[in-house]
């Protein structure tokens, strides 16, 4: 593999190794963080295009990865593998590995389910449905536990509060989704994705169809959410990527160019084409 | 301006600008179009009031009564339109409970489930299923389906819920039974063809939206497809219900023809669509006559609304998401 391996330990402040006399006894959130998701050499075809071509990615542990490149690169593609969704189409096929903490998810004996319990995906249009807003959140939760019906709405209480929902609609749980503006049912589709607890979210250009406002307001709740989550997240714009990402990703025709932490990236790519691509030559 | 008085305008150069033809050709397309559109509307109107105005004996003789009477006595020339309302409403909503199952278990099958390959030939074949001729279906039902119900299906039910009224009594061949299973097999083709449209023109970022959240391919179909296609399908059963309400021959050959109110489904009933086919040759007296013609205009009436219902709904439901 030439490129893409994205190396452990990369991101400076993340790094303590040369600290000397630092507390490593119990570092739960300072610790290195490791690999939750690794790709390793996949090929993706939809019948016979390849549209992924040997594919090595790690995603950190409540880490956010940005994946950028111009459109039909394979970023979404990979996104699709990472929790299946291409199962439902007939014609289109994933070869390689893609381990989820060790265990094989292309695998032919995974319950794809529960794998999407554990994966959970956010679109880039918001995609509310057609019941009200409680109902939109519980669905997902009702999908795979057993709650009680207080429990029930402290978890839906508390996946709109991380979405930073909650004080928008609290007196309104009764009505339509559908009713919500567009940048509220994206962070209600955001709130029903993490009330089923995933341990990683996709997020699929999660901001492409909204207003400015909304955006900056989507940006900040990724930043929160990384504190419980692994995020991949798939974008068109740059500067997002820039702003919201710790590692970034870019692709190119199905490849996989480079992989790095985001400040690098982004000031010193070591690949010609990822320079070419983020200061505008191409794209 | 004085060049237009020569039928045209004169222009600084004095040429003077005609259409000759083509005023009176825009003129005489105008007229086509607006005619033939204002053609349905008359015969629509045209219709109810030639019914109206034929059945004005039997409207005057009986008045509102004539929904209620169950006498059909040409002899006495008492006429009453209860035993034929009660065997069109029956016969037409028992297809209808059980078609609707049927058509949208195929529908869904068809437009979630089923591999392209197959589902484009079962499609296929529900399409001939509604194009045989109602005949056909009639003479199926009396040879075919008739002495089954009798010898098999009538006694099975009896034996398994014999307490309840409608399945009680004397088994005939040609019986509200009968004419029910002929209806929904007739229904079933536009119940499954509309639900498989409805169901296949949700877009697929609905279904990924479910199945993102962990939810099986069933349950994204039965929580969150479904409930997008209910009015839609309630709207299909309201056209299906139409053509139930309206079908004459087959329910004719397979009902028995007896205008009589009997609880039991093995009972012979008579539908309005039926009696009209089969006594207006025999209607003798002007008001006999009217009184058939009323019939006419009962169904006229109730199929334009059920069919109108169910049109409406459709269009205001189906539209892409």
């Amino acid at each position: 593999m030439k490129h893409g391996q994205i190396r452990f330990r990369g991101a400076g402040m993340n790094d303590f190794a040369g600290e000397p006399g630092a507390v490593r006894s119990k570092p739960p959130d300072v610790r290195a963080p490791e690999a939750r998701v690794v790709v390793r050499n996949v090929d993706f075809f939809y019948g016979t295009t390849q549209a992924l071509k040997g594919v090595s990615l790690d995603f950190r542990d409540r880490q956010v990865c940005g994946m950028i490149g111009p459109s039909g690169c394979g970023k979404s593609t990979l996104l699709r593998v990472l929790n299946r969704m291409y199962d439902l189409y007939p014609r289109q096929r994933a070869e390689g590995e893609v381990l989820l903490d060790g265990m094989n998810i292309l695998g032919p004996d995974v319950d794809v389910t529960l794998l999407r319990a554990r994966v959970g995906m956010v679109f880039q249009k918001p995609m509310p449905f057609a019941m009200s807003i409680f109902n939109n959140v519980a669905f997902g939760v009702r999908l795979h536990e057993r709650l009680g019906r207080s429990e029930l709405a402290e978890r839906v209480e508390w996946s709109l509060t991380r979405a930073a929902l909650w004080d928008e609609v609290k007196d309104r749980l009764g009505s339509p989704a559908t009713g919500l503006s567009g940048g509220q049912q994206q962070r209600l589709c955001i709130a029903r994705t993490i009330a089923v607890r995933p341990e990683v979210i996709l997020l699929d250009e999660p901001t492409s169809a909204l207003d400015p406002i909304s955006t900056l307001k989507i940006e900040e709740l990724i930043d929160e959410l990384k504190q419980d989550f692994t995020i991949a997240l798939v974008t068109h714009n740059m500067q997002q990527a820039a702003r919201v990402a710790d590692q970034v990703a870019f692709f190119y025709l199905g490849e996989l160019i480079e992989a790095g932490p985001a400040a690098a990236m982004f000031t010193a790519p070591r690949e010609k084409r990822t320079q070419e691509y983020i200061t505008g030559r191409f794209g | 301006m004085s060049g237009a008085a020569a039928g045209g305008l004169e222009d600084r150069f004095g040429h003077t600008r005609v259409r000759p033809r083509g005023r009176l050709a825009a003129w005489l397309f105008s007229v086509a179009l607006y005619g033939s559109c204002f053609l349905f509307f008359a015969v629509i109107v045209g219709l109810f009031l030639e019914l109206l105005w034929g059945s004005r004996l039997s409207l005057g003789k009986f008045g509102l009564r004539f929904l209620w009477s169950t006498q059909w006595n040409p002899v006495t020339q008492q006429f009453g339109a209860l035993p034929f309302l009660y065997g069109t409403v029956v016969s037409s909503g028992i297809a209808l409970l059980l078609a609707v199952w049927v058509g949208v278990l195929a529908g869904v099958y068809l437009a979630e489930f089923a591999p392209r390959q197959l589902s484009f030939m079962l499609s296929l074949l529900i399409e001939l299923l509604a194009a045989v001729p109602s005949v056909v279906y009639g003479l199926w039902g009396l040879f075919v389906l008739a002495p089954i119900v009798s010898s098999w299906i009538g006694p099975a039910l009896q034996a398994a819920f014999g307490f309840l009224p409608i399945f009680q009594g004397t088994i005939y061949g040609v019986n509200m039974l009968t004419a029910s299973l002929i209806l929904a097999l007739m229904i079933v083709p536009t119940i499954t063809a509309i639900t498989r449209d409805l169901v296949a023109a949700i877009p697929p970022r609905v279904r990924e939206a479910s199945l993102a959240l962990g939810a099986s391919r069933w349950e994204t179909t039965y929580k969150v497809v479904l409930p997008l296609v209910r009015s839609g399908i309630f709207g299909a059963c309201m056209l299906a219900l139409g053509r139930a309400l309206g079908e004459t021959i087959a329910t004719t050959m397979v009902i028995g023809n007896r205008p009589a109110i009997s609880a039991s489904l093995f009972a012979p009933g008579y539908t309005v669509a039926s009696v009209i086919a089969n006594e207006f040759t025999e209607a003798t007296t002007n008001l006999y006559l009217s009184a058939l013609i009323e019939l006419g205009l009962i169904l006229f009436v109730v199929s334009i609304l059920v069919n109108g219902a169910g049109r409406l709904l459709l269009q205001l439901l189906v539209r892409p998401q």
